[in-house]
């Protein structure tokens, strides 16, 4: 599995799997609901939702699931919500296409990742041909 | 409640089709959601459906994708679709996302909807003529 290097002592906030759709959905609430604890207002709270919900989608359709990590921690003097999206799946060939508006291989619309990155302050992706993605994404409250 | 069996309602007001999405939709649901919609469509030739997502937290890129597909279908059964009362955090956000979701119309509530509504069938009937 891929791994960022800290640049950060987090807390771990929960671990969890998406392997069902219903997965997309619990998981995502339950970082709603991290991100209004601290203190993040609604549009903020609506970005981090459905920024994950993009990543957790790809995950289940791409990689047939995968683990979700959520932690908090100060990064650059910033109070973090951190998510961390790891898969086992088959990787992405080509990292820069697939940042890019309106790329897709399957039936989606390409806007996932360009638009997930958008959404958040920090926006990291590593991938390798048959070991698997791992997205982190930050939310600064 | 269980997530799993939740099931959204269709309600048939006049020539109308309201639908109040109340819970947050997984992918089955929403597909579902969809052809439900359509079938009732055909079903009671309604003129319009007002889809309310003054509830929903979040339109993620499924979502956006499953409603601006269902408009045009019903657009090819002769069939308005209006979005009603999307949360501004939602619209600011699907922005962001970069989607845009063509030949969707929304209107801020459940009455500046079906105004959009009637308008649009009072037109139609006149260019009728
Ligand atoms: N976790 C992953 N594992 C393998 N490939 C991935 C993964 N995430 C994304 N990809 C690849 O990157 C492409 C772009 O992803 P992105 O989320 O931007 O668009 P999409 O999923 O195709 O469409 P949308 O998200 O708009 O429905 C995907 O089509 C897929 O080929
Ligand atoms: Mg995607």
């Amino acid at each position: 599995m891929l791994e960022f290097p800290y640049n950060t002592d987090c807390d771990l906030l929960g671990k969890f799997k998406i392997d069902t759709e219903y997965d997309i959905v619990t998981v995502r609430q339950v970082i709603r609901q991290y991100a209004k604890d601290m203190g993040m207002g609604i549009v903020d709270q609506t970005r981090i939702t459905t920024a994950v919900s993009e990543l957790f989608r790809n995950m289940y359709n791409y990689a047939g699931g995968g683990e979700v990590l959520i932690e908090r921690g100060e990064v650059e003097s910033h109070n973090a919500l951190i998510v961390t999206c790891m898969d086992q799946g088959p990787g992405i060939e080509n990292l820069e296409l697939a940042m890019s508006d309106g790329f897709t291989s399957g039936q989606g619309m390409g806007y996932g990742l360009p638009g997930t990155k958008r959404l958040v302050d920090r926006f990291e992706i590593q991938s390798v041909l048959n070991e698997g993605t791992t997205v982190r994404i930050m939310k600064w409250k | 409640m269980n997530l799993h069996e939740k099931k959204i309602p269709i309600i048939k007001i006049h020539d109308y089709l309201i639908v109040p999405i109340q819970v947050d939709m997984h992918d089955k649901l929403a597909i579902q959601l969809q052809s439900q919609i359509l079938e009732e469509i055909a079903k009671t030739r309604a003129k319009g459906v007002l889809i309310d997502i003054s509830v929903l937290e979040m339109v993620d890129s499924f979502i956006g994708r499953m409603l601006s597909g269902m408009a045009s279908m019903a657009a090819i059964m002769d069939t308005s679709v209006v979005i009603v009362g999307m949360q501004p955090a939602v619209a600011i956000t699907l922005v962001e996302l970069g989607l845009e979701m063509p030949g969707v119309d929304t209107a801020l509530n459940m009455e500046k909807g079906m105004e959009m509504l009637e308008r649009r069938l009072k037109s139609r009937k006149t260019d009728s003529f």
